[in-house]
């Protein structure tokens, strides 16, 4: 279907349903119980799973298949929120326009980065991008104030132009974004019991665009230029001596992941209109890194997984603070209460980065392949099991 | 006028003259071997046909065209295709994979932003490729990990996708250096097919006398930098020169 092999269609099937589901998914746990902390299914945070998805995917076109790791693509991610918030001040509060002109603004930036860097390899390919990206950083907070707004960010005032729009709605507020008049921000809440569910437009629409840039992901995978990617990650040498030029090979990677990254930048600005030079520092850099691998770098889904997985964590595990904890051992005697919170309070709450940096050291040593590489683990158990502990067949799947 | 013409090329590194004064004739469809003891400069020779390296003097056309100061990947789509000393084939890629990235290049060219269409559309390559895998007896490896495979294999992949491009020339840097008997033996009837059947140049570049006289139809020997003989087997077995340059004067 689509044009994909059928493991792949089942793949874009199974991540459609997810997305689509996801505020009942994401939900389990009925309002006002105790476990209703781990609840996710709130927009916000659902947003942020499939837009960091949208940026992971992007990202292992260029790491996943090249192996040319980018410490820098978080500028590309803050360039086309700028760009998104400009077009929102000039033009209309239309989220498509603001999308596509971040997606252009981020490609032709890339294209630039991308020129240079890519004149080195390895390590030095990585400090050029992380220079980069830094510089950018830099530049938004202090020179380009003009047009970046500093360390205040950019921001919608009522001054704003927006030619094809209005400055200022009737009632004299800013104007909100929307698609062709569907506000972003108008969530449809289902009660089904104690259960309160959230749809939420700007929700649907980032999952429809995760899902058209998930399906073009699975293209270039499977496409001779995808397989060209992966030849330059395994035998350069080979490469220039097959009569190929590995340059415009890993340029084209570096924009197209380059786009992705704005793509990203430019649902963000539409979700929320604003955009912060901390977008575009290095820890941002550094965490579409940590979710690739984490979810399974070259893989096609690992990256959305990764995602998911840190957002969750930032989002969940911060939340969890000693009186969460205490309430959770309520049923202890008070020394073993105390004892078990001072016990857990480390890795919660603010703490939440210690978990998740161990976790990532358990999955990079124990699973180099990612979340991705644990789920081929157990279904190949699971079907050792069932054949009574036959051998499974020579096919392995290919993980990188 | 043969099709590669090496004429008064010299290089140097440093202090050490590599190739003093090199004038070669390779002539279409014969295999040519070059010899010489450790230090002649074959694979200096040899890294100025490719384009890894730029001679300081001296001229090299293949075809009528100069091959000097173009990247290796342009040397390659002119018609030259290089095996290495050791095999340098994609090795986290398939065994069909392999075999089908030289069948891209010679279709598409040296870049192609070839990104949504399916590898598995694409029936003319892959149908190539098929058949290459097939005359090169690895079939039945297609779906393996190049890297997995013995070095005999890897030898004959890096072969077989080198005459997947359907070269004019085809370079061999020492194909069976570290080989058992075997595997040279298999190697060198290999070769013999392919200059048998095909319309295609060899150069070689060899050590083992065994392997260089069952190909060879000409023989140059290279001798600290500058060719010292350049003639038919027969004559080259014989010759007190190159028995003094690989044995000694006291020989």
């Amino acid at each position: 279907m689509f044009g994909l092999e059928k493991r792949d269609t089942s793949m874009l099937i199974i991540v459609a349903v997810l997305t689509m589901f996801a505020p009942f998914i994401l939900n389990p746990f009925p309002a006002g119980s105790a476990l209703a902390q781990f609840n996710a299914g709130y927009p916000d945070l659902m947003q942020r799973f499939v837009i960091f998805g949208i940026f992971a995917i992007g990202f292992n076109i260029l790491f996943g298949l090249t192996g040319y790791l980018s410490f820098g693509h978080a500028a590309f991610l803050g360039v086309g929120s700028y760009s998104a918030v400009w077009m929102f001040k000039l033009l209309s509060m239309n989220v498509i326009p603001a999308i596509i002109l971040s997606v252009i603004v981020a490609g032709l930036f890339s294209l630039l980065i991308g020129f240079v860097s890519l004149r080195r390899s390895g390590i030095y390919f990585s400090i050029l991008t992380l220079a980069f990206a830094q510089m950018s950083f830099n530049l938004a907070y202090s020179v380009l104030t003009p047009i970046t707004n500093g360390e205040t960010g950019l921001q919608l005032t009522l001054n704003d132009p927006r030619v094809l729009g209005v400055s200022a709605t009737a009632d004299g507020s800013i104007p909100v974004t929307n698609l062709f008049g569907m506000e972003m921000r108008s969530t449809f809440e289902l009660a089904v019991g104690p259960w309160a569910f959230q749809f939420n437009a700007g929700y649907y629409l980032c999952a429809v665009i995760l899902l058209l840039a998930f399906y073009l992901s699975i293209r270039i995978f499977r496409s001779p230029f995808g397989m060209m990617l992966r030849a330059v990650k395994s035998n350069q040498q080979r490469m220039n001596y097959t009569g190929l030029n590995t340059r415009p090979y890993t340029l084209a990677a570096f924009v197209i992941s380059g786009m992705y990254a704005g793509l990203a930048g430019g649902l963000m600005a539409s979700m929320d209109p604003l955009a912060g030079a901390e977008r575009m520092q290095w820890t941002a850099s550094g965490e579409v890194v940590l979710m690739t691998i984490l979810g399974g770098a070259g893989t096609l889904i690992g990256p959305v997984l990764g995602a998911g997985f840190i957002k969750y964590f930032e989002n969940i595990f911060s939340k969890i603070n000693d009186g969460v904890l205490h309430s959770w051992f309520s049923f202890m005697p008070d020394g073993l209460e105390n004892a078990m919170v001072t016990l857990i309070h480390p890795f919660v709450g603010k703490g939440w980065h210690l978990t998740l940096g161990i976790l990532f050291m358990l999955v990079v040593i124990f699973l180099p392949g990612g979340l991705v590489e644990g789920g081929q683990r157990i279904r190949k158990w699971a079907k050792n099991k069932r054949s009574g502990g036959e051998t499974p067949t020579g096919k392995t799947e290919p993980a990188e | 006028m043969g099709i590669l013409e090496v004429k008064n090329v010299g290089k140097r590194f440093g202090g050490l003259q590599a190739l003093g004064d090199v004038n070669l004739s390779v002539k279409e469809n014969t295999v040519h071997a070059i010899i010489g003891p450790n230090g002649a400069g074959k694979s200096t020779l040899l890294n100025c046909l490719v384009g890894k390296l730029i001679p300081d003097t001296g001229s090299v056309m293949f075809d009528g065209q100069s091959v000097l100061g173009r990247a290796p990947y342009e040397i390659n789509q002119m018609g030259i295709s290089r095996v290495f000393q050791t095999p340098e084939i994609f090795g986290d890629l398939t065994v069909l994979e392999n075999m089908l990235i030289p069948c891209f290049a010679k279709r598409d060219g040296a870049f192609e932003l070839n990104v949504l269409p399916s590898v598995l559309g694409q029936k003319d390559v892959l149908e190539k490729a098929e058949h290459m895998l097939e005359e090169m007896n690895m079939a039945d490896k297609r779906h393996m990990h190049a890297a997995a495979m013995s070095r005999g294999d890897k030898r004959r992949l890096e072969i077989g996708m080198c005459l997947s491009q359907e070269p004019r020339l085809l370079l061999l840097d020492e194909p069976t250096a570290g080989m058992a008997r075997a595997d040279t033996n298999n190697t060198i009837d290999l070769l013999k097919q392919i200059s048998d059947e095909r319309d295609i140049t060899i150069a070689i570049i060899e050590h083992d006398m065994h392997v260089v006289f069952s190909l060879a139809d000409r023989i140059t020997v290279l001798a600290q930098g500058t060719p010292l003989v350049e003639d038919d087997p027969q004559n080259i077995r014989g010759n007190p020169k190159v028995r003094e340059a690989y044995l000694g004067e006291s020989a």
